[in-house]
């Protein structure tokens, strides 16, 4: 086994083109796990520590580009107000060490279905986008729809890096909720992000821990726009209404295809969907309906 | 005024006063400042020159013939020095707890998942985890035996050991079974005697100990031919006698040292990778370490039984308890470990603390290709706990009465006697101490305006803002023995040495007491200090150099091992005392040892120590036995059992998002009676952390094992509760003497994690009006998507 | 392949060190700091924690590579260098009653000198959420609770008198 330290981005690109099938490691949260337990022997690591871009984040217009190896404690620090629904998923990610390590790249990278980060970017919108790089092609931008393939399996080229996230400043508010059978550090069960977008007039949804992939509920998202727009609910903020909540929740609950593991089984997977996606509506919901009636 | 002439009593008195850290105070523990550096050595930090790794290569399959085993290509690894099969093995092939039925290394057969078959030592664990992979083992895999149905019907379904292989009294997969008869039994008459019936079934999931040391040691070839073992056990002595017969060695030529122990729990008790190390090491002539990975861990120790059991308890009208029955069956894996002594347990204390006139009991352990179960903290009680204490609450619910108020009405106390016929002859307060956790106050009831997710089930998955939350009550109590039973004469020995050391007289104590955390150094220190009358005691390391200390399982060392360093510290005091009557004709009766002097009490100190000892030592081994016991009759269970009996009461108050399944538990409260708390910070901290293991059988610690393999081998899978899940603890400590007892003390470690699980689970249901009978309590049982 | 950095503030240097090693091992095995422990290498016990530049991680999950060239504090390093007396959070564990097996120990140690280091007074609930990585199996988190709390008084009086 090699590993390589590249200290700049192009050497990492260099790198991972020279050794396509080198496993990156940053927080190493994920892969250290592997190498411990004797579930992979990859052909090289490749180390993203040197790379200080990738632990930086800015935000240019209406995006934040959030550097892969920002770590998790960073992000619920610092973008708790421009990301609030990934600050809170990543105040659920293992314990506080963990999230002093690992990072949204590492999620990415693993596309582990279970893993906390997706939930909140899948509900952040359709216009977030994986900043991947080749040496051999440069940049390009995988739209996160596009990017979840299969189980633990992403859209990236095997001479790709993730080199940042783009996402959209939150415009209304964000909620993630996530099951677990203990009151910390649990790998999610379920897990449910949600979010508001009174810009552009559209809702979020994202599954975890409940399909092959992390994956939107598109029909409960239609419906909730729909309502959202017919009622003229973006205006007012008036009140939902329990029927419109448990539609909802059982429209998630349907985009969901779980399996039955030791962590739960499938019907309790679906069960918890509904529940969360009908309290983090909720949640969402009277938050937004508080700031109209400020605003009013 | 010199010392000679102060009045005897006020002397003493204020000698007594200074001396804060003999038995009674809360000394700090010796081997604290060394835990707190990083300095202590655990079993798998140990380092040797030129030092080799071992590691085993463990069956995938859960039942299998072995067809053959090919070690050729991982001997030629570079830096492989040893690859051993049953074949290398110089002695004898079995070892084992109570049974010697299990191989040191599978023969022809693996009877569960993980299985160790064969053996690597190699200059780095990465060199030995690839030599481990290009060991070829072909398999003729079979279907396991795993169910109870299966276990009993072995002409279908097969024999887990053949009959011939039988080293015990089984039969059938049964590897032990214990009935119990008292009063009347129970028959269709005595049922007619009962105003109200309720019957039940439960079931308890296989727990681990999940300490978080792993199994390790480092052996070192000797000279002599013999291995010197450093490593994390609970008895050095029975380790010593399952490992010499199969190394081929005298018990003289294995000696064993007790390395630092990161926890035991009762998964400490087998043998784990003892024997592997030491073949190792005897064969390649280097030292050998082994350090356990935490998925190998889970396959290296037995785990507590799971357990399926049937109630049935019968009451008049106004709750008096008329009869009640019981069949457990524990099943007991692969290997019998100690399953036997488990079922005596189960048998003998499955009915739990009340007086009930007519009993009947049927307890079995069964031989399945599931996972080794043995010792684990509560060995055997804590599954009937879960049983009798749900069925307290169904008999409560059924007779309209409070279930606090139906535990006293049925309540044993004090010269009553347990269903085996044994006299209670020490306090036996159930009844005070569920009054006493009754009467503790009520946490604060949940404030939905000032919220903190972190505090609500779920924390911080922000899962609910209160939605959902019903708080719940529930209460437990539970009865565990102290000290091996059924006969067994499990002594300790202890050498305590008196001499002066740079102008001060100091006492070292030297016992094989494996310190598995639980403060047992401590202790020993205190009771020198208390009965030697000195400050300095030093503490000798644990080894096979002195007599056997027995195991530090069964809530016995501070009774067993503490009681054998009082006789020898007494002993020494006397050979003192008998010196200092020689030398100066004292004559009086009245002599003890204090504040580094000899004193009478009638006429104040007469000589210092340093004075009397000089350059003399005085060094005395004692042996301490408690009473005898006798086994169970195999039909009636009757019989004088146990040494003693402890007893602890628990409340607890938990929050359940009854939407979510989800639990948190707020207050778990505990009483418990402990004779005499010979160190208070220790006993509350033991009374702590027991409740802790049993709030994790309540709601999440289970190895789930599905067709015979394990599916959750690793922390990411099995949980145990972190700092969030583990609510305040407020203990209540109750010191009534037990005149048998070395200064009346009770053993504490076990009885909380007996009591309290039922405690939690009774407050689920509350909240939720579920009736629960399996345990671990999981989300889909509340939600009802299992 | 070869690995320098610092450690308790001492240059050290680790040869022949396989590509997979993590930094518990290195630190464990080949330069002599065995207090970090090794319970569970994967993450979920905390009982390995250690700084790294001044965070406390889990060392089972760092590379022994990454750790090239930076600076790593272990519970070995809490103590006063010269005098070798113990750090507060040391002293308060050990008054408290908080360390049994101990195992756990030196990951809490660490983890705690880090939350008192951010926030000198935490809440109850504070404290949990900062140890909820830290697994402990023998003492139920009551002492260690009390330790925090002594370790915490301890900081603020010793601030007082300092300012």
């Amino acid at each position: 086994m090699e590993f390589l330290r590249p200290a700049t981005w192009d050497e990492a690109l260099a790198a991972k083109a020279e050794y396509p099938t080198a496993l990156p490691i940053a927080g190493g949260t994920d892969v250290m796990v592997e190498m411990n337990f004797d579930v992979h022997r990859p052909s090289a690591l490749l180390d993203l520590n040197r790379l200080t871009e990738l632990t930086e984040w800015t935000i240019e217009g209406e995006v934040v580009k959030l550097g892969a190896s920002v770590p998790y404690s960073r992000i619920i620090d610092e973008l708790s107000g421009p990301l609030p629904g990934l600050a809170r998923a990543a105040h659920t990610v293992g314990s506080p060490q963990i999230r002093n390590r690992g990072g949204v790249g590492g999620n990415l990278g693993g596309a582990s279905p279970a893993g906390d980060s997706h939930p909140a970017l899948l509900a952040a919108g359709r216009d977030v986008f994986v900043e991947v790089a080749s040496q051999a092609r440069g940049t390009r931008m995988i739209a996160i729809d596009d990017f979840y393939v299969g189980v633990k399996r992403n859209s990236m080229e095997p001479d790709e890096l993730i080199r940042r996230v783009h996402i959209p400043v939150a415009d209304g508010p964000q909620e993630f909720s996530k099951i677990g059978t203990r009151n910390a550090m649990v790998i999610a069960v379920a897990a449910f992000g949600f979010a508001l977008h009174p810009k552009n007039h559209t809702v979020g949804t994202g599954i975890g821990s409940a399909a092959p992939t992390p994956r939107r509920a598109v029909e409960a998202e239609e419906y909730l726009q729909g309502v959202l727009a017919e009622r003229g609910l973006w205006e007012s903020g008036a009140l939902l209404g329990t029927e419109v909540i448990q539609r909802f929740g059982e429209l998630v609950k349907a985009a969901a295809s779980p399996i039955d593991d030791v962590r739960g089984t499938a019907d309790y997977r679906r069960h918890t969907l509904a529940v969360m996606a009908r309290r983090t509506l909720t949640w969402c919901w009277n938050d937004y309906s508080k700031q109209i009636r400020s605003a009013a | 005024m010199s010392a000679r002439t102060i009045a005897g009593q006020k002397n003493l008195q204020d000698i007594n006063q200074a001396s804060k850290d003999g038995i009674g105070g809360s000394p700090l523990r010796p081997d604290g400042i060394l835990k707190v550096k990083g300095e202590f050595a655990y079993s798998s930090d140990l380092w040797h020159e030129d030092m080799l790794w071992g590691m085993a290569l463990r069956s995938p399959h859960p039942r299998a013939k072995i067809i053959g085993v090919d070690i050729s290509e991982a001997l030629k690894t570079p830096g492989v020095y040893a690859v051993m099969t049953h074949e290398d093995i110089p002695g004898a092939k079995f070892y084992g707890l109570e049974i010697r039925d299990q191989p040191a290394l599978a023969i022809d057969k693996v009877r569960y998942h993980g299985e160790a078959i064969a053996l690597v030592a190699a200059d780095h664990p990465e060199t030995a985890r690839r030599a481990v992979k290009k060991i070829k083992v072909e398999y003729e895999v079979l279907t396991p035996i795993t169910t109870e149905e299966q276990c009993l019907d072995p002409e279908t379904y097969g024999y887990v050991h053949e009959p011939h292989e039988y080293k015990s009294h089984g039969y059938g997969n049964i590897c032990h079974e214990q009935k119990l008869v008292s009063g009347l039994g129970v028959t269709d008459e005595v049922r007619a005697l009962a105003d109200v019936i309720v019957s039940g079934e439960y079931e308890v999931g296989m727990q681990d100990q999940a300490f978080l040391g792993p199994e390790s040691g480092l052996a070192v070839p000797a000279e002599d031919g013999g291995i010197d073992l450093y490593i994390a056990t609970q008895w050095l002595h029975v380790d010593r006698e399952q490992m010499a017969p199969v190394l081929g060695l005298p018990e003289e030529k294995v000696r064993l040292t007790l390395a630092g122990v990161g926890g035991a729990f009762g998964g400490r008790e087998d043998i784990s990778m003892q024997i592997h190390a030491c073949l190792l090491a005897l064969r390649t002539g280097k030292p050998v370490k082994i350090v356990y990975a935490r998925d190998e861990s889970f396959f290296g120790h037995v785990h507590r039984h799971p357990a399926k059991m049937r109630y049935e308890h019968g009451a008049t009208r106004d709750g008096k308890l008329v009869f009640a029955d019981c069949r457990i069956v524990l099943d007991g894996g692969a290997y019998a470990s100690a399953s036997p002594a488990v079922v005596g347990n189960a048998a003998s204390l499955g009915h739990g603390p009340y007086v009930i006139p007519n009993v009947k009991m049927h307890a079995i352990a069964l031989y399945s290709n599931n996972p080794s179960c043995g010792a684990m903290r509560g060995f055997g009680a804590v599954q009937a706990a879960f049983g009798y204490e749900s069925q307290m609450d169904k008999l409560a619910e059924a007779l309209g009465m409070d279930p606090v108020e139906l535990r006293q009405l049925n309540a044993m106390s004090e010269g009553d006697y347990m269903p085996t016929g044994q006299q209670i002859d020490s306090p036996a307060p159930v009844a005070e101490l569920l009054q006493r956790v009754k009467d503790m106050p009520l946490p604060p009831p949940l404030d939905l305006t000032d919220l903190d997710v972190r505090q609500l089930p779920g924390a911080l998955s922000n899962t609910s803002h209160g939605e959902g939350i019903v708080r719940g009550i529930g209460y437990s109590v539970g009865i565990k023995n102290v000290g091996f039973s059924e006969g067994f004469d499990d002594y300790s020995t202890a050498r305590v040495r008196l001499e002066v050391i740079g102008g001060e007289p100091v006492a070292m104590v030297h016992t094989a007491m494996a310190e598995v955390g639980q403060g047992g150094i401590t202790v020993h220190a205190q009771i020198a200090r208390t009965e030697l009358g000195v400050e300095q005691v030093t503490i000798h390391p644990a080894n096979t150099e002195v007599g056997s200390a027995g195991s530090t399982s069964a809530s016995r060392q501070t009774y067993m091992t503490g009681g054998a360093v009082k006789l020898a510290a007494e002993a020494v005091k006397q050979a003192l005392i008998e010196k200092g009557r020689k030398r100066y004709g004292w004559t009086q009766t009245d002599l003890d040892l204090v504040g580094g002097k000899v004193v009478s009490e009638s006429g104040g100190a007469l000589v210092s120590m340093v004075d009397l000892l000089g350059d003399e030592a005085i060094d005395l081994t004692r042996e301490h036995h408690h009473r005898p016991t006798q086994a169970f009759d195999k039909e009636t269970g009757q019989g004088f059992g146990h040494v003693q009996y402890t007893f602890c009461a628990n409340r607890a108050v938990v929050d359940v998002d009854v939407e979510l399944g989800l639990v948190k538990v707020v207050e778990l409260t505990a009483a418990q009676d402990v004779g005499k708390a010979l160190n208070p910070l220790s006993v509350v901290g033991q009374i702590q952390g027991g409740c802790t293991q049993a709030l994790g059988l309540a709601v999440m610690e289970e190895i789930i094992v599905k067709d015979g393999k394990v599916r959750n081998a690793s922390f990411t899978d099995y949980l145990i509760p972190t700092i969030l899940d583990t609510p305040p603890i407020p203990v209540d400590v109750l010191e009534l003497p037990d005149p048998n007892a070395p200064y009346g003390l009770r053993g504490v470690g076990e009885a909380p994690t007996v009591s309290a699980t039922p405690s939690i689970v009774a407050a689920i249901r509350q909240a939720t009006g579920i009736a629960l009978n399996r345990i671990p309590v999981r989300p889909e049982h509340l939600t009802g998507t299992l | 392949m070869r690995v320098t950095f610092t450690a308790n503030g001492k240059p050290v240097e680790a040869d022949d060190v396989w590509e997979g090693e993590s930094l518990l091992y290195v630190l464990r095995e080949r330069v002599g700091l065995p207090g970090s422990k090794n319970a569970c290498e994967q993450g979920e016990c905390g009982s390995c924690t250690v700084y790294l530049d001044d965070v406390p991680v889990c060392s089972c999950l760092v590379a022994a590579g990454q750790v090239q060239d930076r600076q790593v504090r272990t519970v070995e390093g809490l103590a006063d260098e010269e005098s070798g007396e113990l750090g507060l959070v040391q002293q308060a564990f050990i008054d408290a009653g908080a360390v049994q097996c101990g195992f756990c120990t030196p990951g809490l140690l660490v983890q705690t000198d880090a939350l008192l280091d951010r926030d000198p007074q935490p809440s109850d609930t504070d404290i949990r959420e900062a140890l909820s990585g830290n697994l402990c199996r023998c003492t139920g988190y009551e002492k260690i609770m009390d330790a925090v709390r002594l370790a915490s008084a301890r900081t603020c009086q010793k601030a007082g008198t300092q300012a």
